[in-house]
């Protein structure tokens, strides 16, 4: 190693190559992330108007107009859209854990071999196309499906020949949206629940049975309490972005009950009414907030755990 | 406990069949000879032969690799860095900051970012002039920035399960910090940095809603042209695109991890092997 | 001649936690010097303090006359040994162990010549071209040493050398490496946590507790005239009691009241009526059926029997109440010959050389 090395190479073994790690992923989350974000928040107290950007602010001091958001509260299209929204994610989030738990626990019972099998089969369609998994479903809930002809002679084979159903009237309904949403996000809950459950020391399984408990026993006392951590984690990871999701309600929703997600791409493109949607978006994140911090709250008590252990 | 967890087993049977009718349903449907794409009228394969010849099919997949490939490059880059500065760095000014701004953007509403970024995409051809139209350019810089978030995450957790001692050997051994990261951290967590590749390339792939906001008119990518189809309802030649979308990522998915299961195992046994060679 | 390693008054604080607190300690040059200690002693962060990896709060450590303060761990003429051994998983044996050199101003043939004979010394030339996961835990550890030793350091640093091997893998390693330090002329600072490691391995022994330096010395020293109670608890075995110097006229006698009587000791110069405790050593007692003629001897009743092979230890219980444990050899195949059985009425007995004052 020659003394004569350059300035730039001497500063960027010393000193530099720090500043550019840190430096340069930094600068690009600000450019394209927190800027963009800075706009939202401030078109969120701007006026649509006939101009090109279509905005305009209050023109005098304090410059920021708070209509949008009395609209948000006084209209209840969107009063409905945050209710239908966080009805739909917090349903498919319940379901998500009651399928998911005894997917996530059954997985960590079976032989080695069939559990790599089956965690890669959870994580399969993970990999596959979001949007193909939802037109999967297209094609299973309209009316002229094996699926909805199959349910309906089922339905029928009960129900009295004078009120038979032609066909179940499934798709564009909060229900299919649910439905979709549950298959869609099943894998962010079982797989956060099966590291979780995974981790889990068998021998207090093993203890508690030895100390006579019945299985149900054991996993009500040991094993549910345990995997509390997993269920948060996991739940968290469904329903945030099921609230905010737009894809879903948009190919098998009811149009006339709209989620959130879809408001805001209606105002921002059809309506052109941009400082509304960034009013829309800003109230969604406002609402998320509370989930995030339950998450990072775990996630801290987590962490504090970890590191005591060591 | 020698009982067969019979509860359980039956879920999972119920829970993969629910995983995987509709996929299976799909791919049947794409050999179906009727244009109806629901109502079965017998085999055949005119869908793909079609599909062979819908050049907006081909050049909308090609557009998608290129962004996928450029995307998954860059977040690799970028998330690494970020990755090393959370988990090696521990105090410098700003760090909760980049905590933040490297977790908020996984938890951030798919619609918010799209039309953030769109909203800086045309205030900065406002005032800077650039970029003058959408296209390839902006749904990259869209893709990168979410993305790399989720190969920081990646990085960070490798980088914390890292035995420390490693760095601090090659340190001991004269290396200096930035060679210390060239030499021992990076090929270490070399497996970690590819998941991260294929993770931000699949993202980015895969992704509508926010393409959607931050491509043009003329830069239609593999999932914004069936979002534009699948808009108007299920077709049998969208069946067909699916089929060879979903068999394409399966089959190279389950290879990459037969794949590196069996690296894994001949890991494994050389280990035993090794061990069992321990004599004074 | 002027110490090689000087640990002057360093203290290394983690928050509100004193790891390491006012430690002086002097290291001369060849020495091969052991830290004993149990975990969170302190030990193993004096031992990152030499290497580079922490700065002590307050102090300093000169090593070869030169002050460490700025010297970052990637400048000092120092190696360290992990515990985990730290080998690179993704770089061969070869690599592993010229890793150190690739930054020395050498020619690539000098350094493939250097790596050659670290591996030759540590008997894996044949093992160049494998990866660390190939290798045995024993190989791997030599590996260590041999990538440690290959930039010729004057200071090694061995982080717990043989924790990890089996217990018949430990003892050849033990004088493997005490070889390699004796043809090498290397100062070695071992750390560990087990005390016949360290007796074996060190020409001087400093024992650690709570961040202190509680005595240092040749291994023969801290276990025949340990300073504290402490450090007599801590290596070996090894029975203590309350006890009272009595005056008296050139030996000083003892009143122990848990041994019944009267002890006479060699200590000199302690003053009568002070308490003190009174500490002998298991393999220092001697067990007879009759009373034997001279020394400090005590009436008791067999209580337990533990049969080692080797030797036995019976624990002795004096009218007292107080246990006794007593060491004794089984020099003998006819198990008749053993010095006494359960339940058995024995007299114990030890020289006034024997007994260990201790006045803490």
């Amino acid at each position: 190693m020659g003394r004569e090395r350059g300035a730039l190479a001497r500063w960027f073994d010393d000193r530099g190559w720090r500043q550019l790690v840190i430096g340069v992923p930094y600068l690009w989350l600000i450019l394209f992330f927190l800027l963009p974000f800075i706009i939202v928040l401030a078109m969120s107290f701007a006026r649509r108007a006939d101009l090109s950007p279509p905005i305009a602010f209050l023109e005098y001091w304090p410059y920021l107009r708070w209509d949008n958001f009395e609209r948000l509260i006084s209209d209840t299209l969107y009063v409905r859209a945050f209710a239908t929204s966080l009805w739909n994610a917090a349903i498919a989030t319940l379901l998500c854990i009651l399928i998911g738990y005894p997917m996530a626990l059954g997985i960590t019972r079976v032989s080695k071999s069939w559990r790599n099998l089956l965690l890669m089969l959870v994580i399969l369609p993970f990999w596959t196309s979001f949007l193909l998994r939802v037109y999967a479903w297209m094609g299973l809930l309209g009316t002229n499906s094996w699926l909805n002809k199959s349910l309906t002679a089922m339905v029928n084979a009960v129900l009295p020949a004078e009120h038979a159903l032609r066909s179940i009237p499934m798709m564009n309904s909060n229900f299919a949206v649910v439905l979709v949403m549950v298959y869609s996000y099943l894998p962010f809950m079982i797989l956060p629940l099966y590291a979780n459950l995974e981790k889990l020391d068998n021998t207090l399984n093993e203890a508690a049975t030895d100390l006579g408990s019945k299985p149900w026993q054991v996993f009500k006392d040991v094993t549910l309490p345990l995997s509390i951590p997993g269920i948060v984690a996991g739940a968290l990871l469904v329903f945030i972005p099921a609230s905010g999701e737009l894809i879903i309600p948009s190919l098998v929703g009811n149009a006339a009950d709209p989620m959130i997600g879809r408001v805001i791409s209606d105002e921002f493109s059809s309506a052109r009414d941009w400082p509304m949607a960034s009013a829309v978006a800003v109230a969604l994140l406002l609402v998320l907030v509370v989930p995030m911090m339950i998450h990072s709250h775990f996630e801290k008590r987590a962490q504090e755990r970890a590191e005591g252990r060591t | 406990m020698n009982r067969r967890p019979v509860f359980l087993i039956s879920c999972l049977c119920f829970g993969f069949a629910f995983f995987y009718i509709p996929i299976l349903s799909l791919i049947v449907f794409s050999f179906n000879k009727s244009r109806l794409a629901t109502v079965w009228g017998g085999f055949s394969t005119q869908w793909y032969a079609k599909l062979l010849d819908n050049d907006q099919v081909i050049k909308a997949a090609v557009l998608s690799l290129q962004i996928a490939v450029t995307t998954a490059t860059f977040a690799t880059v970028l998330g690494t860095m970020a990755g090393i500065a959370l988990a090696r760095f521990q105090r410098f000014r700003g760090r909760a900051g980049l905590s933040g701004l490297v977790t908020a953007p996984l938890v951030m509403p798919e619609v918010i970012t799209g039309i953030s970024l769109l909203m800086l995409f045309i205030y900065m051809a406002e005032w800077i002039g650039w970029p003058g139209s959408r296209g390839f350019t902006t749904i990259t810089i869209a893709h990168i920035t979410f993305s790399m978030t989720y190969v920081a995450v990646i990085v960070q957790s490798r980088l914390t399960s890292m035995d420390l001692s490693l760095e601090e050997a090659a340190m001991d051994l004269g290396a200096r910090p930035w060679r210390v990261l060239v030499d021992v951290t990076l090929p270490v967590i070399a497996p970690a940095l590819l998941s991260g590749w294929l993770l931000a390339f699949t993202i980015s792939l895969d992704d509508v809603v926010i393409t959607s906001f931050t491509s043009g008119p003329g830069s239609t990518t593999l999932p914004i042209y069936i979002w534009s189809k699948v808009k108007l309802g299920v077709t049998p030649d969208i069946n067909a695109l699916a089929t060879v979308i979903i068999l394409t990522v399966g089959i190279g998915v389950a290879l990459a991890a037969y794949i590196m299961h069996r690296a894994e195992a001949r890991r494994e046994r050389d280990v035993q092997m090794a061990l069992s060679q321990d004599t004074p | 001649m002027a110490p090689f390693i000087r640990i002057d008054r360093v203290s290394k604080r983690f928050g509100t936690f004193m790891a390491v607190n006012d430690v002086s300690l002097d290291i001369m040059k060849g020495e091969m010097f052991a830290l004993l200690g149990g975990s969170g002693c302190g030990k193993t962060t004096l031992l990152r303090m030499l290497a580079g990896f922490e700065s002590p709060s307050e102090g300093r450590i000169f090593i070869d006359g030169q002050d460490m303060a700025k010297i970052p761990p990637y400048e000092r003429p120092v190696n360290m040994m992990f515990q985990s051994y730290a080998l690179f998983p993704h770089m061969t044996v070869e690599a592993n162990v010229g890793y150190g050199l690739k930054y020395e101003d050498i020619s690539k043939a000098e350094r493939a010549e250097r790596v050659r004979a670290m591996l030759e010394l540590v008997q894996l030339g044949a093992f160049a071209g494998r990866k660390p996961h190939q290798l045995s835990g024993g190989q791997r550890q030599r590996v260590a040493l041999a990538r440690a030793l290959a930039k010729q350091p004057k200071l090694l640093l061995l982080d717990e050398p043989l924790a990890a091997l089996d217990k018949k893998l430990r003892e050849h390693t033990q004088f493997e490496i005490m070889s390699i330090q004796e043809r090498m002329g290397i100062t070695f600072v071992v750390v560990t946590h087990d005390q016949e490691e360290a007796m074996t391995l060190a020409d001087r022994i400093a024992v650690m507790d709570k961040g202190v330096i509680r005595q240092v010395g040749p291994p023969a020293d801290v276990y025949e005239h340990p300073n504290s109670s402490f450090v007599a608890g801590f290596i070996g075995s090894i029975n203590m009691f309350d006890a009272e110097v009595t005056p008296g006229g050139a030996a000083t006698t003892l009143d122990v009241p848990a041994l019944g009587g009267e002890v006479r000791a060699s200590a000199k110069d302690i003053e009568p009526g002070r308490k003190v405790k009174l500490a002998v050593r298991p393999e220092k007692i001697a067990l007879s059926r009759e009373r034997p003629a001279d020394g400090n001897c005590f009436p008791g009743v067999v209580k337990d029997l533990g049969y080692f092979g080797k030797d036995s230890l019976f624990r002795v219980a004096l009218a007292s109440g107080a246990l006794v444990k007593v060491n004794s050899v089984n020099s003998s195949r006819d198990g008749a010959a053993r010095a006494a059985d359960w339940g058995e009425k024995v007299w114990i007995s030890f020289e006034p050389s024997a007994a260990i004052v201790l006045t803490d």
